[in-house]
């Protein structure tokens, strides 16, 4: 489904990602793992356009990405959650969800402004549609809440919530873990699943908790130095001396 | 458009209806003439600035060239005025893409100078190619709608308010809608809203022609209430004088831009008892409101009404 080749990206003298290649089959949970620093989130924010690769090629169901404009790419069907947090503050936990289904309506300023009836039902159906999501996230009591009042937990789950009504085919979760307690980890991690399993939803995750992603992974990519140096299953993963020493370091 | 807001708009009309009634003075009319008019352009810098988070120091631009256009167009070629307006409208529009397309680069300090010199421009320009130069023109005709001539002013009064509420309905309804959703989340963060696929650049743009078609249709109406300009009267002066208004009022609620710009036009003249001191008082009153009224004056209404609905609603 999501095939990365090559890649190639340094920022100044730095070089984040050099060579990295490997895919991400439809209906897969996948895990992109790695010491801090590997090139993780780099790699995230190349696969959703933030700033384009220097070289190398994405591509999505056939179609290459790599040299296309984050709306696009959202357009297409990738959706994404955020290490740091960046919901819209500001406005309510329906409201956040509601701007997720911007790329699939089409309601403009002046038709909106005079509020025709194709407006008023498109409408309709976006708020139906995200109280649907939330029902499904389970944060619909909160709805008319402000994004920003929320606790950490349940603003990962609402960053979710606004990426689903994108209607990803994939989706990119950053750390969705860091900063939740076991319980919440735990939830989040029946969540992934269920999005996988219900929804046929792809997921590639980056997340530090090994616990997390030994659980739920069919596949892991393991980064080092902005390199790929492990790719397999969890039990393949587990046992690479490459990725032992690269965790724990080597014996001299 | 919430509850809150159609009451509100309901009790705006009332009030425009009764204002000319009550006060049979054409001196108070007058003034709610243009506060009517700086309502529209207060209006516009409300969204631009306190929903999509983009700031302008060159809206007298925009509102030059409405008068200009429309007034030209009249008092030169003799067109319909209503259709003028629309014409005046257009060009700002357009004039609103020059000035934004550059300007999506920038933001906070170095926007606002960006906007600035734009409004600057537009005011060398009058004097230079204008109708008129530097000492303008006049003999432009007042308002008509076919037959009808809103000669009178009570009548322009209803005419200039009665757009300030068609201009209020139109944008309460695209701010709670999916273009206005998306205004507020650029303001929030724009990674996320360019991951959520939001075409940041069109939105930036479009939300500059949106204020800058209100400051045209402001500017028409002051033509041809006056039926005389000269380009003195667009020049940065009016454009900070727009941005006072909205930051008094409230720069997140459109209701800040109306009540804003009735009480930057009235205070003026409430002042004239202290004669040759009231520009010093004036200011005065600007700076303690800056310093003590941050979010505005209507934000801090709403605030305390909802205090004291809050133990009633409790008590249910």
């Amino acid at each position: 489904m999501l095939a990365i080749n090559t890649i190639g990206k340094s920022f100044g003298g730095l070089i984040a990602l050099n060579n990295v290649s490997f895919r991400v089959d439809g209906g897969s949970i996948s895990a992109l793992i790695g010491p801090n620093g590997a090139g993780k989130t780099t790699l995230l924010n190349i696969i959703s356009g933030i700033f384009p690769p220097d070289i190398g090629k994405i591509s999505f169901s056939g179609t290459t990405i790599s040299d296309l404009p984050a709306t696009k790419i959202a357009r297409a069907g990738i959706s994404r959650t955020f290490q740091q947090v960046e919901l819209f503050g500001d406005m309510t936990v329906l409201e956040n969800v509601m701007v997720g289904r911007y790329s699939r309506t089409r309601s403009g300023f002046i038709s909106s402004g005079l509020r025709l009836p194709f407006v008023r039902k498109e409408e309709r159906e976006t708020r139906d549609r995200s109280l649907g999501i939330l029902d499904y996230i389970g944060l619909r009591s909160r709805k008319d809440e402000l994004a920003s009042n929320l606790p950490l937990g349940e603003q990962r789950i609402l960053e979710i919530g606004r990426a689903l009504a994108t209607e990803p085919g994939l989706l990119l979760l950053d750390e969705p873990a860091a900063g939740l307690n076991i319980r919440e980890t735990r939830s989040l991690g029946e969540m992934i699943v269920r999005l996988r399993n219900e929804k046929k939803i792809t997921i590639l995750l980056v997340e530090h908790d090994m616990d997390l992603v030994m659980r739920i992974s069919d596949r892991i990519a393991v980064l080092n130095f902005g390199e790929v140096i492990a790719d397999g299953t969890p039990l393949e993963v587990q046992k690479n001396q490459a990725v032992i020493s690269a965790y724990l370091g080597t014996e001299e | 458009m919430n509850r809150d807001n159609s009451l509100a708009v309901l009790v705006l009309i009332a009030v425009i209806i009764f204002v000319p009634l009550v006060s049979g003075s054409a001196y108070v009319i007058t003034i709610g003439v243009f506060s009517g008019i700086n309502a529209l352009i207060a209006i516009g810098l409300c969204i631009l600035m306190g929903y999509a988070g983009q700031v302008s120091l060159g809206q007298a631009g925009f509102y030059g060239i409405g008068a200009y256009v429309s007034a030209t167009l009249t008092h030169h070629y003799g067109l319909p005025v209503p259709l003028c307006v629309a014409a005046a409208m257009i060009v700002s529009a357009f004039a609103a893409v020059i000035l934004a397309v550059p300007s999506l680069r920038l933001k906070g300090h170095y926007l606002a100078v960006a906007t600035l010199s734009f409004g600057e421009i537009i005011n060398i320009a009058l004097n230079e190619w204008g109708p008129g130069g530097p000492s303008g023109f006049g003999d432009i005709p007042t308002f008509n709608i076919l037959d009808f001539i809103f000669d009178t002013t009570t009548s322009y009064f209803y005419l200039v308010w009665g757009c300030v509420v068609l201009v209020l309905l139109f944008s309460f309804n695209f701010i709670n809608s999916r273009t206005g959703r998306a205004l507020r989340a650029l303001h929030g963060s724009e990674l996320a809203s360019r991951a959520m696929g939001l075409d940041v650049t069109a939105l930036k743009i479009k939300v500059f022609v949106i204020s800058a078609a209100y400051a045209s249709l402001a500017g028409s109406l002051y033509a041809h209430y006056v039926t005389f300009i000269s380009p003195s009267s667009f020049t940065l002066f009016y454009s900070i004088l727009v941005l006072m208004m909205v930051v008094i009022g409230g720069i997140t609620n459109l209701w800040g831009g109306v009540v804003g710009a009735i009480l930057i036009t009235i205070l003026p003249e409430l002042l004239r008892s202290f004669e040759e001191f009231d520009v010093l008082v004036y200011g005065l009153i600007l700076t303690l409101s800056l310093m003590f009224l941050r979010r505005g004056l209507v934000p801090l209404l709403i605030e305390k009404i909802k205090q004291l609905r809050g133990p009633l609603i409790a008590r249910d």
